[in-house]
């Protein structure tokens, strides 16, 4: 699936909920079912230390795509974590790095991914693309 | 006695609504809101008086002028200083940290020691380390017990004549504990060192007597006490303040200049150069006007009852442990709630109108201390209510059920 397509469906997923708290308990079931990073990655090299929260993320070439597989120790900040590696892992470098955020907006999040929340997801987004302009060079 | 009701009414900001409920504002200990006194005269300063200060001769820069000073007269009464220019205007307990750390770099050599405490915010630390690194002096901690209070015991063994300037928060900002300042004072003068103390979470609760404490330097913000942000008060010992150099030099700190050589203003203004936030510092001693209305007896009496009632009500939740549990203490709670991450508590309590501050509070050392990320803080000033508290636990409970 292209990463438009994902993030419509994801809008899709969000617009049936009524309010915030349904919202929340969704990303919160989205958090505890994220698959976890492997213990080995969870180096300082792939941390990300936000003043609120951690993220650590780590990504990895598979053919001609991308694997990220990331962690956090907030389950607000994993939730979108998850929603972040549904969107983006699994995908091609030039796709990632031309792909826009707009749909975190419309899923009513998009004050989770303000600089000044300081969770490690800004930076975290960053070092998503950070991988996709390494990975990108190599080819 | 407070009549409370009233005092809310002081405060335009209180009866918003945040996220369509009602606020509830518990961040008093980063920034305490400001009363309508206040709001109005800094309008009124720049709709009356505005002008630059200690330059003109016109009317309108005079009245600015005895405007500014006379604030810094109400400030020295309220502090108790012996002199009003032992009250330097700053533009926080930041810029009044470093404006004496910058002095005792001429100070300082190496083999010399300064004492931090365990329990100081970052901007207590910091500018201490910067200051070691270029003069070669010794950083060293006076440690803390699990309640967060600090050791006398290996306070006193740290002391030695190597002990240049000891530095401590009157009140710790991320667990409410009142330090024994008085105590610490005067051990620090038994082995000639000079100290500082960072009153920023003091000043809002308390009236700090500076010649009965006889400490050598207090710093303080204003925004915390009701005043302005961008505004702060250095006290410091005159002896002291005519021995540190100048922190910056530029306009109104200057008696004579020359390319050759350029002699110093006397005190306050060497330490004042440039512009200062006139506004600020004028309306500054409004908020000490009103503090001292309001009445510090009636603020401690009301904050004592909100810290205990909040106390005893927050413990009510399973799971819930207070981090800061000093004998002696101000109306500031920390918390976690076991498996839970304190941000997650925060995020689901803003959108039910509670603010309150998460993270590690600029104490890192802290939260290292007691292994955690961070902790949850309500800091309750004398404008809250039980009632609001009882909302906050109401909606812990709610964050909790869904976040486990």
């Amino acid at each position: 699936m292209k990463i438009k397509d994902i993030q419509e469906e994801i809008v899709d997923e969000f617009s049936m909920f009524d309010d915030w708290i349904e919202r929340y308990e969704y990303i919160i079931e989205l958090g505890k079912n994220l698959p976890l990073i492997k213990e080995e990655f969870k180096t300082e090299n792939n941390l990300i230390k936000g003043c609120q929260s951690k993220v650590w993320l780590q990504g990895e070439k598979k053919d001609d795509k991308i694997v990220f597989t990331a962690d956090s120790d907030a389950i607000l900040t994993k939730g979108i974590i998850a929603i972040l590696i549904r969107t983006f892992s699994n995908q091609s470098a030039k796709d990632i790095l031309e792909a826009d955020m707009d749909f975190i907006d419309k899923i009513g999040l998009k004050e989770h991914l303000s600089p000044t929340r300081a969770n490690g997801l800004v930076s975290m987004i960053k070092n998503i693309k950070m991988y996709a302009l390494a990975f990108n060079t190599q080819n | 006695m407070l009549d409370i009701h009233k005092i809310r009414a002081d405060f335009p900001i209180l009866s918003q609504k945040v996220n369509g409920k009602p606020l509830v504002y518990f961040d008093n200990g980063a920034t305490s809101q400001k009363p309508q006194v206040v709001i109005d005269a800094i309008s009124k300063y720049y709709q009356e008086i505005n002008a630059n200060i200690h330059r003109g001769v016109h009317t309108l820069s005079q009245l600015a002028t005895d405007a500014y000073e006379a604030s810094r007269g109400k400030i020295q009464n309220h502090i108790n200083a012996k002199f009003a220019h032992e009250v330097l205007f700053t533009s926080g307990t930041t810029h009044g940290i470093n404006l004496v750390t910058n002095g005792f770099a001429s100070i300082l050599k190496p083999g010399d020691e300064v004492l931090v405490s365990a329990l100081e915010h970052h901007s207590n630390i910091v500018p201490w380390q910067m200051l070691c690194e270029k003069t070669g002096a010794t950083l060293k901690v006076i440690p803390m017990n699990e309640n967060g209070e600090l050791i006398m015991s290996e306070y006193d063994k740290l002391l030695s004549d190597k002990t240049k300037i000891v530095t401590v928060n009157h009140i710790s900002n991320a667990l409410g504990t009142v330090n024994p300042i008085k105590y610490m004072i005067d051990k620090a003068h038994e082995v000639g060192a000079a100290i500082l103390i960072d009153g920023a979470q003091a000043v809002p609760h308390l009236k700090p007597d500076v010649q009965e404490l006889d400490c050598d330097f207090y710093a303080f913000s204003g925004h915390k006490m009701c005043g302005p942000t961008g505004t702060g008060i250095l006290y410091g010992k005159e002896a002291w303040l005519n021995k540190l150099p100048p922190y910056q030099g530029g306009g109104e700190m200057i008696k004579e200049v020359t390319f050759e050589k350029t002699t110093y203003a006397d005190l306050p203004h060497k330490f004042e150069a440039g512009t200062p936030d006139i506004a600020g510092g004028i309306v500054l001693g409004t908020a000490v006007d009103y503090l001292n209305e309001v009445g510090f007896e009636n603020i401690q009496k009301q904050e004592l009852e909100l810290l205990e009632y909040g106390t005893q009500r927050l413990l009510e939740i399973e799971g819930l442990k207070i981090f800061g549990t000093a004998a002696a203490k101000t109306s500031v709670i920390s918390f976690n709630i076991e498996g839970i991450h304190p941000y997650d508590i925060g995020t689901i309590i803003d959108k039910l109108g509670i603010a309150v501050r998460t993270g590690h509070h600029c104490a890192q050392p802290i939260m290292n201390f007691f292994c955690i990320p961070g902790t949850i803080r309500a800091s309750f000033a004398f404008y809250n209510t039980k009632e609001e508290i009882d909302v906050m636990v109401e909606a812990i409970k709610k964050a909790k059920l869904m976040l486990s």
